[in-house]
């Protein structure tokens, strides 16, 4: 067992460290390995004004639902199976949460520029769309080279970096010093959300020693350092409801139910009351075990 | 065989949208397409790159509608063979270098092939919220672009588009030739027929028609003004090679019957 810093802390203290106007970046894609258990615990928390920068899936949507979120930056926000997320939908149509709609690729690029403390990443992406219409502060810029016909340089879009106060990421495996193991299909922008941050805190379906990630998966899926990470939380079916292979899929059942409460005020404080007004996470995870 | 579904021929449409790409990433979204892009490599584009939709590059696509990570702790069930893996990290970089064909969807189309899935009504607060730019303004204007749409409709070819995802003809133009040096919408194919930009003006065109459709049918269901060609030719028939494709192998569960009724 190597000498390692040991980091281990839990969703509560986490979250204690959010401001009030805070930006905060959420890993996965979708209704995919998102920190589900952080999200609850943001909804526990006092904590409001948030801007959230996502790959959207529930997560955006409940803290939309719940009144956390002043602002959101997404290229999509979606469940996946159910296409489009039925709570941000309800809080954009009624004007109660910012925009900023971005094509996918900007987005990555906003996380890159900000991983490597530049104030902006060119790209083609955007050009022609109404991406610049709708969002004018988005600019831009003109490139100091020749252009492809040896005449003035090409204008490119100058996405601007999404610098994070904290972010938030959940992985299958990490050890207590934080580094993390992905053992399913897609890294997906984590390891962008985790360098974009002034703060990560890394939640994991469990902790393991060090030196055995690699009875888990090839080194190849060590893909995030303690390097960048401030905290480990261990948090078993923790991406719950969202999916978590090779750990577990998606909970359908439970995916619905969710996007159903949508439909009303009351359908909603219904869901709230029996899954999210809870004192903690473990009393959640229960709640979902007797489900089964 | 002559006993062929309107789904039959959109998906013969579809494939033919591939033609030429040669090997090039094909990647069809939504059933109708993924469909179509297989069919495609299964007989004139052997060559193209498949995905699963997800983060693989495949010697096929996938069955339509499967989604092969949902099974609790099972492996990856695609019925192909992986040929590379493409995280979606890794997609943008494929996206933005060039070789690849995207078929989207799309809630609005105008003539010069702006498209809309972000929402409608207007962008600031929207009457409905749709899927958001998603990948729309990278792909269209850095790769060849086609569409699909499964319900031809004034509601969906539309004088205008609420919102432009999907960068259109005249908004190309307007940016110059070197910043649309990569920009292609190669064809758009409905319901009714396929459509094509190869007009002056790059207005769309009617290139063909479904059997069994008219061309006033056409141009009564859209809300704004087709060129439409002196002689419209009849949407190429499936062969019975490609029937046999589509009924044994590619889609033997009948989902584009499900999309496309006869």
């Amino acid at each position: 067992m190597p000498n390692v810093p040991d980091k281990r802390t839990t969703e509560a203290e986490a979250v204690s460290e959010l401001r009030d106007g805070m930006t905060i970046g959420i890993g996965g894609w979708a209704s995919r390995r998102k920190p589900m258990s952080v999200v609850r615990e943001i909804l526990r928390s006092p904590v409001k004004d948030l801007t959230v920068v996502s790959y959207g899936g529930p997560d955006i949507g409940l803290l939309c639902a719940a009144g956390k979120l002043r602002k959101a930056v997404y290229g999509f926000v979606s469940l996946d199976t159910i296409a489009l997320e039925p709570h941000f939908r309800v809080a954009r149509q009624a004007g109660t949460v910012e925009a900023m709609e971005l094509d996918e690729g900007m987005l990555m690029l906003g996380l890159q520029a900000a991983a490597w403390r530049v104030p902006f990443l060119p790209t083609r992406a955007g050009l022609g769309s109404d991406i610049l219409r709708v969002m004018p502060d988005i600019r831009t810029v003109r490139s100091p080279y020749p252009g492809p016909d040896g005449g003035e340089g090409e204008d490119l879009v100058a996405m601007p970096a999404l610098e994070l106060d904290m972010s938030f990421v959940h992985m299958n495996r990490a050890d207590r010093a934080g580094n993390g193991q992905f053992l399913g299909p897609d890294l997906y922008m984590d390891d962008w959300f985790v360098l974009a941050a002034a703060r990560t805190f890394l939640s994991c379906e469990q902790i393991v020693p060090t030196d055995d990630f690699g009875k888990h998966g090839s080194f190849h899926t060590q893909r995030i350092s303690r390097l960048h990470v401030d905290g480990v939380i261990e948090a078993p079916n923790g991406a719950h409801f969202t999916e978590c292979p090779p750990d577990y899929g998606r909970d359908e059942a439970m995916q619905r139910e969710y996007a159903l409460a949508a439909g009303s005020p009351e359908s909603w404080d219904a869901f709230k009351a029996k899954y999210l007004d809870l004192e903690t996470e473990a009393d959640y995870q229960r709640v979902i075990g007797e489900q089964r | 065989m002559t006993d062929f579904s309107r789904a039959d021929v959109c998906a013969v449409a579809m494939a033919e949208c591939f033609r030429g790409d040669g090997e090039w990433l094909c990647n069809p979204i939504g059933t109708i397409p993924v469909i179509g892009g297989r069919l495609a490599r299964e007989t004139f584009e052997p060559d193209l790159v498949m995905t699963d939709g997800y983060a693989m590059f495949t010697s096929s696509t996938v069955a339509p509608g499967a989604n092969p990570y949902s099974a609790d702790g099972e492996p990856l069930e695609i019925d192909a063979v992986v040929e590379a893996w493409n995280p979606y990290p890794q997609m943008f970089s494929v996206l933005w270098n060039g070789k690849r064909h995207v078929v989207m969807g799309g809630s609005q189309i105008d003539r010069y092939g702006n498209q809309n899935f972000a929402c409608i009504g207007d962008w600031h607060k929207p009457k409905a919220q749709l899927l958001g730019f998603r990948g729309a303004p990278g792909n269209t204007i850095n790769h060849v672009t086609s569409y699909w749409i499964p319900n031809h409709s004034p509601k969906v070819f539309v004088e205008k588009v609420d919102v432009v995802s999907g960068v259109g003809y005249d908004r190309a133009r307007a940016l110059g030739p070197v910043a649309s040096r990569f920009f292609e919408i190669r064809r758009v194919v409905s319901n009714l027929g396929t459509f094509d930009f190869e007009t002056p003006d790059n207005r769309m065109r009617v290139r063909t028609v479904h059997p069994g459709v008219t061309v006033e049918e056409i141009v009564e269901a859209t809300g704004f003004e087709l060129v439409v060609p002196d002689d419209v030719p009849e949407s190429r028939l499936p062969t019975d090679e490609e029937l046999v494709l589509l009924r044994d192998v590619i889609d033997p569960g009948g989902a584009r019957l499900k999309e496309v009724p006869s």
